[in-house]
Formats: C-alpha cells, sequence, structure tokens
C-alpha cells in the first residue's frame, strides 16, 4: 500500500470537491487532489532548460551530419 | 525542447580518458555476466534513454515500481529494470563492491556499484508487470527463468557497442539536437516492432499533420518466434520512408532493447522513452506491445489516464482497416460501412501470403514495402 501524508484545504474546498468526484473515477478526495497537483508538476517541470552544453551540442552534430541525418 | 523524464538526459557512459583504466580494472574485479538483452539496456541506462535511471533497481524502487507504477520519488515508471544473479554469481560480491559486468562474448560492457542485492518473488513479479502466471506469455516465461536474487545499483558505461544497425543508433541527446536542428517544437514518437503496412503509414501521418515531426523508432532485439527480423524492418522502413514520407519531416532510429510485451505497462515505458529522445507526443495504438490475449485490445490507451504527469502526451489511435466502399484507409470511428467491406491488416494473413511467396494486396502494403519482404528469404523470426 502507497504511504500517504497528510495536507490541509479549506473545508469547502474539500465539500466543493468531494461533490464533484461522486460517479467519477475518483475514490476519495485524496485521490483528486494528488491528480491535479501531478497534472500541475508535470507543467512546471517541463519548463526546465536543456541540459546540455554548446560544445556536447557541437559534437553532436558532427556526428549527425557524418551520419547523413543533417 | 521538452525535458527528459525527471528533469536531467542520465549520462553513465565513462569518459575516454578513463575506459582504458577501467578495461584493466574490470579484469581484476567479481563478474557478473549478463545477456545481449540485459547488455543493451545497460546501454540505454548510460546514454540517457532510461533517465532518470542510473542503475538498476534497488529494493524500495523495486517495490515502488511494482506496486505503485512510480518510482520512489513519485515519477512515473512502471517496468522494473533489474539485474538477476544466481547465489553462484553472488559468492564473490557483496553491497558496496564494485564489479565488471560482461556481455555474452564476456567483453567488459560496465562497471556496476553494488548497492543492494535482494531475493525477489517471480509470481508477484509476473503477476504485477503482466497480469498473469501464466507461463505460456513470453514475459512470464523469461520472468520464471530469471536468477533468484536482483542487484541493485548504478552502472557506468565503459564503451558502447557495434553492430549492423550502428548508422540507425541515436542517443536521445542526439535526437533532441537533430529535433532541435530542423526546428521542430512537437515530434510525435511511432514505437514498431513490425513491417510498415499501410494502416501504420496512415496513424504515423495523421499524427504528424498535428506535429512538426515524425519519430519512428523501431524497437531492435530479441522478439518472439513468428516476428519479422530486425533487418527486413529496417528495409521496409526504408523503402517506405524513400517512396511516401516527407524526410525533412522523418527521422528513423532504433531502439535496442527487446519486447516485454507487458501490454498497459509497457506502453507507458515506451513513452516514457521517447519523451527521454524528446518526443512530445506519443502514438498508442490497439493492443500496445501485447501479445496473445492477455490484455484488452484499448487497455495499454486507457493506463494513461492514470498518469497525468507523464509529461508526453499519448495519441490513441483504434485499430485502422481498408473499406472497399470508402476506398481508403478508415476506422470504425469514421467509417459507416459494415464488416463485409472491411479488409483487415491481418498479420498472419501478410505471413501466409509470404511465405507462399505472394506479394500482399496494394490495399495492406505499398508495392515497394512488398518487395523488400518478398526479397528477403527469410524474414521471420524463428
Amino acid at each position: 500500500m502507497e504511504k500517504r501524508k497528510t495536507i490541509e484545504i479549506p473545508e469547502t474546498l474539500y465539500d466543493r470537491v468531494s461533490a464533484r468526484i461522486k460517479g467519477t473515477e475518483f475514490a476519495s478526495v485524496s485521490d483528486y487532489v494528488a491528480r491535479v497537483i501531478r497534472e500541475r508538476l508535470a507543467v512546471e517541470e517541463n519548463e526546465k532548460p536543456s541540459g546540455y552544453t554548446k560544445e556536447e551540442e557541437e559534437k553532436v552534430k558532427q556526428r549527425l551530419k557524418a551520419l547523413g541525418y543533417l | 525542447m521538452l525535458p527528459p523524464h525527471g528533469g536531467t538526459l542520465v549520462d553513465r557512459i565513462l569518459p575516454a580518458e578513463r575506459q582504458e583504466q577501467a578495461l584493466e580494472e574490470a579484469s581484476k574485479l567479481p563478474q557478473l555476466h549478463v545477456s545481449d538483452d540485459l547488455a543493451k539496456d545497460i546501454e540505454n541506462i548510460a546514454f540517457g534513454a532510461f533517465s532518470p535511471l542510473e542503475g538498476f533497481l534497488c529494493q524500495s524502487e523495486y517495490e515502488s515500481v511494482l506496486h505503485e507504477k512510480r518510482l520512489t520519488n513519485d515519477l512515473p515508471w512502471t517496468l522494473p529494470i533489474v539485474l538477476d544473479a544466481s547465489k553462484e554469481d553472488l559468492k564473490n560480491m557483496k553491497a558496496g563492491d564494485t564489479v565488471a559486468i560482461l556481455d555474452p562474448l564476456k567483453e567488459p560492457v560496465a562497471l556496476l556499484d553494488v548497492e543492494e542485492i535482494f531475493p525477489y518473488k517471480k509470481e508477484e513479479l509476473a503477476q504485477e508487470v503482466f497480469g498473469t502466471t501464466d507461463p505460456a506469455h513470453p514475459g512470464v516465461a523469461k520472468t520464471y527463468a530469471m536468477k533468484d536474487c536482483l542487484v541493485g545499483g548504478k552502472i557506468s558505461l565503459i564503451r558502447m557497442s557495434f553492430d549492423e544497425f550502428q548508422k540507425y543508433r541515436l542517443s536521445p541527446i542526439e535526437t533532441r539536437v537533430l529535433f532541435k536542428e530542423k526546428g521542430w517544437r512537437t515530434i510525435v514518437g511511432f514505437q514498431t516492432r513490425n513491417i510498415p503496412h499501410i494502416g501504420h503509414e496512415y496513424v504515423q501521418k495523421t499524427a504528424l499533420t498535428f506535429v512538426d515531426g515524425l519519430f519512428i523508432n523501431p524497437v531492435i532485439g530479441k522478439k518472439k518466434s513468428g516476428d519479422f527480423k530486425d533487418e527486413v524492418i529496417l528495409a521496409a522502413y526504408e523503402a517506405l520512408l524513400r517512396h511516401y514520407y516527407l524526410r525533412d519531416r522523418t527521422v528513423m532510429a532504433v531502439l535496442r532493447t527487446e519486447m516485454r510485451y507487458a501490454g498497459p505497462r509497457e506502453a507507458i515505458f515506451h513513452a516514457i522513452v521517447r519523451k527521454n529522445f524528446g518526443c512530445t507526443h506519443f502514438v498508442v495504438g490497439r493492443d500496445h506491445a501485447g501479445v496473445g490475449k492477455y490484455y484488452p485490445p484499448y487497455a495499454a490507451q486507457e493506463i494513461f489516464d492514470e498518469f497525468p504527469d507523464l509529461g508526453i502526451v499519448p495519441l490513441p489511435f483504434k485499430s485502422f482497416f481498408y473499406c472497399r466502399k470508402c476506398e481508403s484507409v478508415v476506422n470504425e470511428k469514421i467509417c459507416p460501412h459494415d464488416s463485409t467491406q472491411r479488409i483487415d491488416f491481418s498479420g498472419t494473413d501478410l505471413r501466409a501470403k509470404l511465405i507462399k511467396g505472394e506479394p500482399p494486396p496494394k490495399e495492406l502494403v505499398r508495392p515497394e514495402v512488398a518487395e523488400v519482404l518478398l526479397r528477403s528469404k527469410d524474414p521471420f523470426v524463428e
């Protein structure tokens, strides 16, 4: 079983989500909140830079040229 | 460009100046022999195709992947990438050791920093990953044939291997630079283990209509009996690309890994790997990575609902067929005609025709592709 921790949200929001998820695939407010957070994290994490240097990029371009891709 | 899974492209390749020294070290270290499949996956880990993995899973990661389909840092990850070892193999090694990994030719491939050695239950692994413990399932059979312990730890690749597919072997950093050079911002990845029929072409071109580039990424590695051989798949694709595709919109490179036939879980894994190669979208077809009747036809599409944070957009496609009435390739979502008008893209029928030396119908396979298949004396894996 997945380990879980408690976070707090306003009661009104809890009630709103609780009503919203009735009859959906979400078994609980926690599941709904976890999904929304993961969606948000995915958006934020997709905004990172490439992570490789100009020198590395130039070296790669040489190989791609040699292989006929560029 | 979309960042790799976990944010950083893993690089576990030893720098050139360390390689000779590592080769020398390898001859003095305890040695672990691995299969060709595992040797390929070590390379995949090393050049970042399996980012964020830096080695083989340790126990807590293994259990998290098995039961939660996520790594312990919550990142989606559905297939346990593990290194199995026998009690005999483990006589000379313990946690904290560095060992040399040797390929089937007894050549040193990598160094492994052993972090953990742990037991596992094969039936549990099979049930969780393949949804069955039936030994007739090829993935289950392979699981049952694994050795009794798992060894977790980071690897360092000593040097890349060479094979006949060298010109098709691009690493994630290479595809990423290539896509950038081509000016592509959105790229759809297409996974295949088959020769291209017109249904595949239709899916690829439909997907390409909405993005900048198409990345065709055939899986090269051990397949099951009756599948097309790797060289036949690549030659067939070359013929198709030459005659029917815009070359500045399409790139083909291979992924050297085995098919696991893990259906839905493998579809997620395939998407993650293509994300690492720089794809923003990924085609998921009917019964993706399936075998026999072990998975519901669209289970591999439905599983994507569990992963809103995957970071790559799945493009689910229905099965395509040729409709005589429409006189085109269609699917059940767009064709109103009954099944008597359909010609299905049946792999079994195609195989039967090829075995008899007959060309497949042009509605199903392009003539240039058919020519490649008929020219091949022995196109199937035995």
